[in-house]
């Protein structure tokens, strides 16, 4: 150990950005002391159940709640009958249509929410649900996509007869939500023309779920007397609900308080407003009780927040060398029967457009067509930012495509065709702005750390070999994501900008509390927020309190999704700090009877320049802010920013998996992962780690098994844990990960978000690896989830498998 | 309303006597009648082990079992791991390794643990994936978790162990 300077102790009390501190979270949750919702009783409370549709389509003739309505313990049973006078039978949804709340006159997907039951508990809450009768006159189902808009196709949402306009646009058939297109068609045609060769490529990317450990629900509080409606929710973003249950209730939003405590992982399935919430909140303003919601994991996975199901065609033109010279994307994109998805408003198919993904491809088109099925509504970012994790699998597949045509390696087509490091900012043919971005430096330190050269040999010489038990594939993936939503200029949610926020006030004895509109979801907020505030404030972190969550004491912002903390409310997080210091300096000045040009900031006090012996800590200046300031300065010392980002921030990674299929079985395992990722400034490398574990480990999930498949009656097939794929410790990879650093220019700190970027990278890596293991025998696509039955047909198909 | 049963059992060391139907699951029971709110419900259906609890020396599923059935057993749960303000060896292993981000599966994953340290002190990390395999985990990908139960497991051996995640191993002046 070397004599530690004075200054590096001084860092190291400071735990500022780049230390890997350890989590203020933790201690609570490893006591099993976390607040989760359904760990919040109140006196008086009552418990709600949900009466479900076992139909997909169906028209209701008649629902009899009497009996329900006459067993001890219930205290109500909500029908939409009991909403329309409350003019809450319908809700809007993020995408600028609506939802039922309660199915009015017809159901539209299996499980459905057709009536609320509200009783002393869950059990009895059970027992009544089971005695509402509904009657049903089943109507065929759309499953299919691509059969939603037949000419004889059954009309799924009545309720938009005669609107042959959404809120996207023309609408060309009655289940037709949307047409999208973006970027120069004309141009792109001509480069597809006049190209030397094309690729095209059909893929699903199949319905998911994100499926966090957590199910989603809510205790709803109101206080007839007061006139407040206090609501406990699993939201990742509170302040959003808050203005939606004002607009829903008329209850002004100063008399709404929403609550986010801990939450049990979100990955983009708690973003939403869903119908449990709207009768929770109804029944106990009707009733004058608390009433809980929680919803069991098969309605989790069954009714809330579907991810993906988009049916994507590729096209790639380029000439003989592999440059690519132009991008076409075609997507029909299934919606389920409401559109729900969440995305900034402007933009139905969310950040799709950074499917030109780290290339510089000049010319590009895409188009996407919404359309409803009989299928739960969502749409949602599993652990992605709108959209991104489809753009990627598209590009990264199509590159690869077009790499095993033209018989270049596929590490070799991608260094062709990146976007060199003196063209950033770069503006995509799609109309983005990426801030900054090195990439070819990240593929060769992957190459380098696992041997590429030496991988392709093995994988060369195995299959040289017919007696060779195994076929080797070799996934690359070197991706960009665009995180960070977003400049208010582009993205907002119901007309509100999305923006975030930051308050900070340090207390007299140089301790401080911060607030900011996120909220964290096993993030670590709590953690990294208060190193930001100690690097740019100079306030040791220990000594900060971070407070998320509430909406009667945190500042307004748009919430934690599409791995938006760091860029926006971490930029917010800054330049609060920076507010802070300023004042700081202006009060060190006056202690010292110097100006405050004269200062400069060193770590955690400002020093007379040329002077250093002269100085006051943070911790002095802390207490003078509050009785001895300069002359017309305030007292106190706090700072408030609310930070519109210039542009969204586009970190990168470059990706590499070996994997083994077992030819006799199509078992795969995966032997290597070694996962670069680029998210600018680091704030804290361990959580940082185990974000890209955790993202990876989801990313698996996607790649292997997860799937929501539906039967032609509309009936979902993947409702509980033993039919829907979460991998366990048995199935998980080991995980291998490494960086490289180029900041954000635009962010105060330079930092990007990282946690999506795992998710998004892997699973294209996946598939390439699982399609490079077969690409010698002709294949150049083989779709998700590529579980063993699937790769063992495969492997049927080309006369491999035993 | 069936007719209620009275049932005793030693949660985390003391007695405790409650009014149960006969078919209310343990966890409804640990958490809303006896304020337990360590133990979590995350599928219902026996595979997630959000609901663990240690039972008479056995790892068991707290969402499947019956409360009836615990009729004189001695139930271990997470809020009974502490002690006197000292965390046990397993908690700090797992914060000391980052093995949790939301923290919903934290407190089965520690009473699972436990159970293996119980029965294999020193296990291998091949045993430590299969004694886990009926915990999921969504947030850490299981990498710092295994290392979290290895360090516990160096803990508890009376060796001395340090983070593998130093403070300060990426920061420079």
């Amino acid at each position: 150990m070397n004599e530690i300077t004075p200054d590096l102790s001084r860092l190291e009390r400071l735990e500022g950005i780049g230390c890997s501190r350890k989590r203020r979270e933790d201690p609570r949750f490893i006591q099993g002391r976390g607040t989760y919702v359904d760990d919040i009783h109140l006196p008086g409370m009552l418990f709600g159940v949900m009466v479900r549709s076992p139909y997909a389509h169906a028209r209701i003739i008649s629902i009899d709640t009497s009996k329900a309505k006459a067993h001890p313990g219930v205290h109500a049973v909500l029908t939409a009958e009991d909403l329309k006078p409350l003019k809450l039978h319908w809700m809007p949804t993020l995408a600028g249509d609506v939802q039922a709340v309660l199915a009015d006159g017809k159901v539209v997907f299996q499980n459905q929410e057709v009536a609320f039951v509200v009783a002393d508990d869950r059990y009895v809450a059970a027992d009544a649900a089971e005695l509402v009768e509904v009657e049903y006159e089943e109507l065929p189902a759309i499953v299919d996509p691509h059969k939603a808009m037949d000419a004889d196709a059954t009309v799924i949402r009545e309720d938009l007869a005669g609107k042959d306009v959404g809120a996207h646009g023309a609408r060309r058939h009655a289940n037709h939500i949307f047409n999208w297109q973006i970027g120069d068609k004309d141009r792109t045609d001509r480069a597809f023309e006049n190209a030397a060769v094309t690729v095209k490529q059909d893929m699903l990317y199949p319905r998911v779920h994100p499926c966090p450990l957590e199910t989603c629900g809510c205790v709803a509080s109101y206080d007839a007397i007061r006139g407040d409606l206090t609501v406990w929710i699993t939201s990742q973003a509170p302040h959003v609900v808050r203005t939606v249950v004002g607009l829903l209730s008329s209850i002004p939003e100063s008399k709404i308080r929403i609550v986010s405590p801990d939450i049990g992982g979100g990955f983009g399935n708690k973003v939403g407003v869903y119908p449990g919430y709207v009768t929770a909140i109804v029944a106990s303003i009707v009733l004058g009780r608390p009433v809980k919601w929680i919803e069991s994991r098969n309605e989790n996975l069954t009714t809330t927040a579907f991810a993906r199901d988009y049916w994507m065609t590729g096209e790639l033109a380029a000439d003989t060398d592999g440059r690519i010279k132009a991008m076409r994307v075609n997507v029909l994109a299934d919606h389920g029967a409401f559109d729900a998805c969440a995305d900034p408003t402007k933009w139905p198919a969310g950040m799709f457009h950074v499917c030109t993904g780290s290339y510089d491809i000049p010319n590009a088109h895409v188009s996407v067509d919404g359309v409803y099925t009989n299928k739960f509504p969502g749409g949602v970012s599993y652990r992605c930012s709108f959209r991104v994790t489809e753009a990627v699998y598209i590009i990264e597949r199509m590159i690869d495509v077009l790499a095993q045509k033209l018989g270049i390696d596929k590490a070799e087509i991608r260094l062709r065709n990146f976007i060199t490091k003196d063209k950033f900012p770069y503006h995509s043919a799609l109309g983005l702005d990426y801030d900054s971005g090195d990439y070819e430096p990240a593929l060769r330190k992957v190459m380098k750390a696992v041997d590429y050269d030496g991988l392709r040999a093995e994988q060369a010489a195995k299959r040289a070999d017919p007696n060779c038990p195994t076929l080797m594939g070799i996934g690359i993936t070197t991706f960009t994501e665009i995180v960070g939503a977003g400049p208010s200029k582009s993205c907002d949610i119901l007309g509100i900008g999305m923006f975030d926020s930051c308050e900070i006030r340090v207390h007299p004895d140089g301790s401080a509390i911060a607030r900011m509109g996120t909220i964290s979801q096993g993030q670590g907020h709590q953690t990294t927020y208060a190193q930001i505030i100690a690097s740019e404030a100079g306030i040791a972190a220990s000594l900060i309190n971070v407070e998320e969550g509430d909406t009667s004491t945190a500042p307004y912002g748009l919430g934690t999704y599409g791995s938006r903390s760091t860029p926006v409310a971490g930029a917010a997080i800054a330049r609060a700090s920076h507010k802070i210091r300023e004042k700081a300096r202006k009060i060190a000045a006056h202690l010292l009877e110097v100006s405050p040009d004269d200062m400069e900031f060193d770590l955690d006090q400002f020093r007379v320049k040329g002077d250093p012996a002269r100085a006051k800590t943070m911790k002095e200046i802390a207490w003078a802010a509050y009785n001895n300031v300069p002359e017309g300065m305030e007292m106190g010392l706090e700072a408030v920013d609310y930070y519109d980002p210039p542009n969204f921030t586009f970190p990168f990674g470059a990706y590499l998996t070996v994997l083994d299929i077992q030819k006799r079985t199509g078992e795969i395992k995966v032997r290597r992962f070694y996962a670069l990722d680029d998210c600018g400034t680091r704030i804290n490398p361990m959580i940082i780690e185990g974000q890209i574990h955790g993202g990876l480990t989801e990313g698996f999930a996607v790649a292997f098994g997860q799937e929501l498949p539906y039967d032609e009656q509309g009936n979902v097939l993947g409702g509980t844990l033993m039919d829907y794929f979460l991998p366990t410790t048995m199935e998980t990879p080991h995980w291998e990960t490494d960086f490289t650093v180029t900041p954000s220019p635009h962010h105060p700190i330079g930092a990007k978000g990282v946690a999506e970027s795992p998710h998004v990278g892997s699973i294209p890596c996946f598939s390439n690896a699982v399609v490079d293991a077969f690409a010698h025998l002709g294949v150049t696509h083989t779709g998700m989830p590529h579980n063993s039955y699937r790769t063992w047909q495969q492997l049927r198909a080309l006369n491999i498998a035993g | 309303m069936a007719k209620k049963t009275a049932v005793s059992f030693t949660l985390n060391g003391s007695t405790v006597d409650v009014l149960v139907e006969p078919r209310e699951l343990l966890i409804h029971t640990l958490r809303d009648k006896l304020a337990h709110t360590g133990p979590h419900i995350g599928c219902e259906t026996t595979h997630c082990g959000a609901c663990t609890v240690d039972l008479d020396g056995q790892s068991v599923k707290s969402c499947t079992i019956l409360t009836v059935q615990c009729e004189e057993t001695q139930v271990l749960t997470i809020e009974g791991f502490a002690k006197g303000g000292q965390l046990h060896a397993l908690q700090e292993g797992f914060m000391q390794e980052h093995g949790l981000q939301c923290g919903f599966c934290t407190p089965g994953m520690i009473t699972r643990a436990y159970r293996l340290l119980q029965e294999i002190p020193d296990p291998t990390e091949e045993e430590i994936r299969y004694w886990m395999a009926g915990n999921l985990c969504r947030c850490t990908g299981y990498q710092n978790i295994i290392k979290a139960i290895q360090y516990a497991a160096r803990k508890l051996r009376g060796e001395v162990v340090e983070t593998s995640h130093p403070l300060m191993a990426e920061v420079s002046l």
